[in-house]
């Protein structure tokens, strides 16, 4: 694996080609190829229905494709199980939190600690200080640092949020997906979330699906319009604006 | 097995099975019916359903005894009297328990399973204090006596022919009541968007209660034709839940026609089977590729692709 | 190892739970109860198996299995094997036109003995088979439906539909099985005849130190990350999937760990009440099973063995004096507890019986403080609750 940190010449980290899923006929994602490449922050928006979360859901393996291609540091996922592909350093965060409000926020964390994965690692899974370490590490990162002892149904929306993050960021994926991180969230925690955002990215790739443009504008390196299953535009944020296709799509019929 | 048969008997042997086998269809039909709107509408699992069965087969003894006691001169006529009186009967009672019991746990599944079998065991011992432990069996007015001979090797009894000619009507009607009604299509809303269906104006809770309250109602008709070719008892209707579950499971337990083509395809094969091997050997067989089918293929038969 | 002491296993609270179990089924029934009574505990003490793997395998996991009685009966039928085939000796046997081979056998004109029993002669095999026949056949359903993502209801409905098939086969089979009646007339093991009062308190001895392995066992899995994911998986079964788990798996193991649990109680089961008949194995005694772990709470190991003596003990009274009402009562149950007490004996003692319980104790401890000596610690939890 190479990274080179010149940012002109960084490497692929996700390769799709030709993506299609069809259900009963109706082609949610219809040969759609897209390229996402190393430590980029890549946002997808489009109107409801344009296969956004689909999308998502083909690369975690939630979904299984139709036809196409997704390579992921030249492994290609969609012969891979769901966990399997967590394990080849995928990450997904749902769009609704998604967490174990039975568990406290400690233990929600242990469990995404990538450690003691199988019946038997489960088994034996001690808790020692390197695990500890790296939960609290993680949790002052989520602003969860004071609130680990307390049950996960405790928290507000937004740290909801936050802790599923923070599940992901503890696995260390090199690929983070993010569906509607700040949907829900006020504006001081939007602000935090994007502040977050910028610096758990310094080394992996993210693919956030996001409405928020005011946010979208914060963080995005690049934009990827989806429209009816397809890529329609792609670009920088002020590139995809200007581009008629998609003042079309967002603002025409 | 087959080498001490002509080929004469062999196709009769098969035309009689079938034929019985015909009669067992039309009890899992009209059993299965009730549990699959019941399951595939609302994911509720209704352990209590052989028993709401029962429940019809007793309402048809009670009107058989009383017409012919009181009003001999409707005995001929008295099997749709009781019919309707039984699914009327079976319907509030369905309703009530929905009321009392299903709504509070729409969200437990499980739970349902194990609250419903409370139920089923009450229903049961109320049965056996206010009827006996003893079986009761139904007279039947000449009309639906005797059979008809087909060729001079193949019969068939009469009250065969009437469940089946009635499974295909009532299986008609729900189908077109799923499919046209409003409580149908309100029905379908629901089970595909609570909130939604709730938000356009649909009570959900009253779609709740006539769709419990219509499957069991099912069940209730289902026990008045049960009557005709099997003795009634407390716990005759525990004998069929299992069959019938898998029926439904197996038919991919959304789509009434998967339902009809399972009983079908489960009925004809146990019974056939039952004349070449032991009764208990034919169930087990039957049962034994059900699941194994089932494990193999745990969406059923005849189910769609569906977006998760 | 994932405990570094045994506090972190056993917590003060879980700790005096085992305790108080111990002491009453190890000490005050065997001091108080007569043989035949003590015996009938025994039979309870077996069936409290099936809930405590009950407690794992839905408590915990959320699968709901109303086919435990299979595990149970498969576990029971091994050892009665054994057992049948040292009482049926050519000597003890020789009335037979067959002699050497068990009674039923011999009624059903089988002339030899089946080739799936010959292995039963050996006492070790008999372990083994306790435990890895109904495991093996735990995994094979366990796998078939776990890997294809069957689960809640169907993955119920399954289950129950295998505990007809095999009661069915049983029942129908008699010839290999003993049919309806089982497999019964068990006497001795190795030459020790298992029917004498000794005996029985010698195998209810057994039972309880099974059945205490079993609990501890129990605890080590609830207590371990394994219990957790068990717990995250009931919840939220695609984030655990999305953190890198094989779900299925952990669904097999679980249900494979239940099954095994089940079986060693229906191998006590066996040679403590001298018999096995499908009378145990199918839908009905399956169900029932369910409703002990219910009522002593799904989620409580200890509960569920009360629940198990509290249910069987209702029944055995029920049926002594007023068999009619037993089936009222026990729908009754099953609705109550599922409507008004999901969380069964373990919830009413958790919301009321242990607050009080702690108030009492700490007023108690904070009066007396004075007279007990420092070195005991005991004053401690009674200074924090105060603060």
């Amino acid at each position: 694996m190479t990274t080179t940190h010149n940012h002109k010449h960084k490497e692929m980290a996700l390769y799709i080609e030709g993506l299609t899923v069809s259900f009963d006929g109706f082609k949610a994602v219809n040969d759609l190829s897209l390229y996402v490449e190393e430590q980029e922050i890549r946002v997808i928006i489009g109107p409801n229905g344009a296969g956004k979360t689909t999308v998502l859901d083909l690369i975690c393996g939630r979904t299984k494709a139709t036809s196409g291609s997704i390579k992921f540091k030249g492994k290609e996922l969609t012969r891979l199980k769901e966990h399997e592909i967590v394990h080849a350093g995928v990450g997904r965060k749902f769009q609704n939190p998604s967490i174990y409000e039975d568990l406290t926020v400690f233990e929600n964390l242990e469990i995404s600690y990538p450690r003691g994965r199988n019946v038997w690692g489960a088994l034996i899974f001690r808790r020692d200080d390197e695990v500890r370490k790296k939960v609290h590490e993680i949790a002052e990162m989520i602003f969860l640092g004071d609130k680990l002892d307390s049950p996960a149904d405790l928290l507000s929306h937004g740290q909801k949020q936050w802790l599923e993050i923070g599940m992901l960021l503890i696995q260390d994926p090199e690929l983070l997906m993010l569906d509607e991180p700040v949907a829900g969230m006020s504006v001081s925690e939007r602000k935090q979330t994007a502040a977050l955002l910028q610096r758990i990215t310094k080394d992996r790739s993210v693919l956030v699906i996001e409405h928020d443009m005011q946010f979208v504008e914060d963080i995005a390196d690049r934009v990827t319009v989806l429209h009816q299953g397809k890529v329609l535009s792609e670009g920088s944020m002020e590139r995809v604006k200007s581009d008629p296709k998609v003042v079309e799509v967002y603002l025409g019929h | 097995m087959f080498a001490d048969y002509t080929l004469n008997e062999l196709t009769s042997i098969f035309a009689m099975q079938g034929f019985a086998g015909l009669i067992l269809f039309s009890i899992f039909v009209l059993m299965a019916l009730g549990l699959a709107i019941i399951f595939g509408q609302m994911g509720v699992i209704n352990m209590a359903h052989g028993e709401f069965m029962i429940l019809g087969a007793y309402i048809t003894y009670l009107s058989s005894t009383v017409v012919s006691e009181y009003l001999p001169g409707l005995f001929n006529v008295y099997f749709f009297i009781a019919m309707i009186l039984a699914f009327v009967v079976t319907f509030a009672l369905g309703a009530l328990v929905e009321w009392a019991m299903i709504r509070h746990l729409y969200r437990r599944p499980l739970d349902t399973l194990l609250a419903t079998w409370g139920l089923s065991l009450i229903l049961q011992q109320l049965y056996r204090t206010v009827f006996g432990a003893r079986e009761v069996g139904v007279s039947l007015p000449d009309w639906m006596m005797g059979s008809y001979a087909i060729t001079d090797m193949i019969e068939v009894p009469i009250n065969g022919i009437f469940v089946m000619v009635l499974t295909l009507i009532i299986t008609l009607a729900v189908y077109l009541m799923m499919q046209k009604s409003s409580l149908g299509k309100q029905t379908r809303a629901v089970v595909q968007n609570r909130q939604m269906a709730g938000a356009v104006g649909i009570d959900t809770e009253k779609v709740d209660r006539y769709t419990f309250g219509i499957g069991c109602g099912i069940a209730g008709v289902a026990g008045s034709a049960f009557t005709m070719i099997g003795s009634t008892g407390p716990t005759a209707g525990q004998l069929y839940i299992v069959d019938t579950f898998l029926v439904v499971v197996f038919g991919g337990a959304s789509s009434l026609i998967g339902t009809v083509a399972s009983a079908f395809t489960i009925s004809q094969a146990q019974s056939t089977m039952e004349f070449f091997l032991s009764g208990s050997m034919a169930k087990v067989l039957t049962l034994l590729t059900v699941v194994g089918i089932l494990m193999l293929r745990p969406q059923g038969l005849f189910s769609l692709k569906i977006r998760r | 190892m994932p405990f570094t002491s045994i506090r972190e296993l056993l917590p003060k609270k879980d700790l005096v739970g085992f305790a108080i179990l111990a002491l009453i089924i190890i000490v005050l029934m065997p001091l108080f109860l007569d043989i035949f009574r003590l015996n009938l505990i025994g039979k309870y003490l077996t069936y409290a198996f099936v809930a405590v793997g009950l407690v794992l395998c839905w408590g915990y996991g959320g699968i709901l299995s109303l086919g435990q009685g299979v595990f149970f009966g498969l576990g029971g039928y091994c050892m009665a094997m054994f057992l049948k085939l040292e009482a049926s000796s050519p000597e003890a046997t020789a009335i037979q036109s067959t002699p050497g081979i068990p009674d039923f056998m011999d009624w059903n004109q089988l002339t030899e003995l089946p080739w799936f029993w010959e292995p039963f002669h050996s006492f070790t095999f008999t372990l083994f088979a306790t435990i890895a026949v109904p495991v093996l056949f735990a995994f094979i359903i366990a796998y078939a439906m776990f890997k294809r993502r069957v689960g809640g209801v169907y993955f119920a409905i399954i289950t129950q539909a295998i505990a007809a098939i095999l009661t069915i086969l049983i029942i129908g089979q008699q010839g290999y099985t003993g049919g309806v009646n089982g497999i019964t007339d068990l006497r001795t093991l190795h030459g020790w005849d298992i029917r004498t009062d000794s005996a029985k308190y010698i195998l209810y001895f057994i039972s309880a130190f099974l059945l205490f392995a079993c609990l501890f066992a129990a605890q080590y899995i609830r207590k371990s990350k394994l219990g957790r994911i068990l717990v995250a998986m009931r919840e939220r079964e695609d984030r655990v999937r999305f953190s890198g788990y094989d779900v299925a798996n952990f669904k097999i193991f679980i249900f494979c760990a239940a099954a095994a649990i089940s079986a060693i109680g229906g191998a006590m089961f066996t040679l403590q009440v001298g018999f096995m008949s499908p009378s145990f194995v199918g839908i009905v005694p399956s169900i029932e099973m369910v409703i002990f772990a219910a009522v002593g709470g799904r989620l409580s190991i200890l509960g569920a063995v009360y629940g198990t003596f509290v249910v069987n003990w209702a029944k055995t009274s029920f049926s002594e004096s007023f068999p009619e009402l037993w089936l009222f009562a026990m729908g009754a149950l099953f609705i109550g507890v599922v409507m008004a007490f999901p969380n069964g004996l373990a919830g009413l003692y958790q919301s009321y019986i242990q607050p009080w319980l702690k108030t009492f104790i700490n007023s108690m401890l904070s009066k007396y403080q004075q007279y007990i000596p420092a070195k005991f610690g005991l004053g401690k939890p009674a200074q924090e609750a105060a603060k």
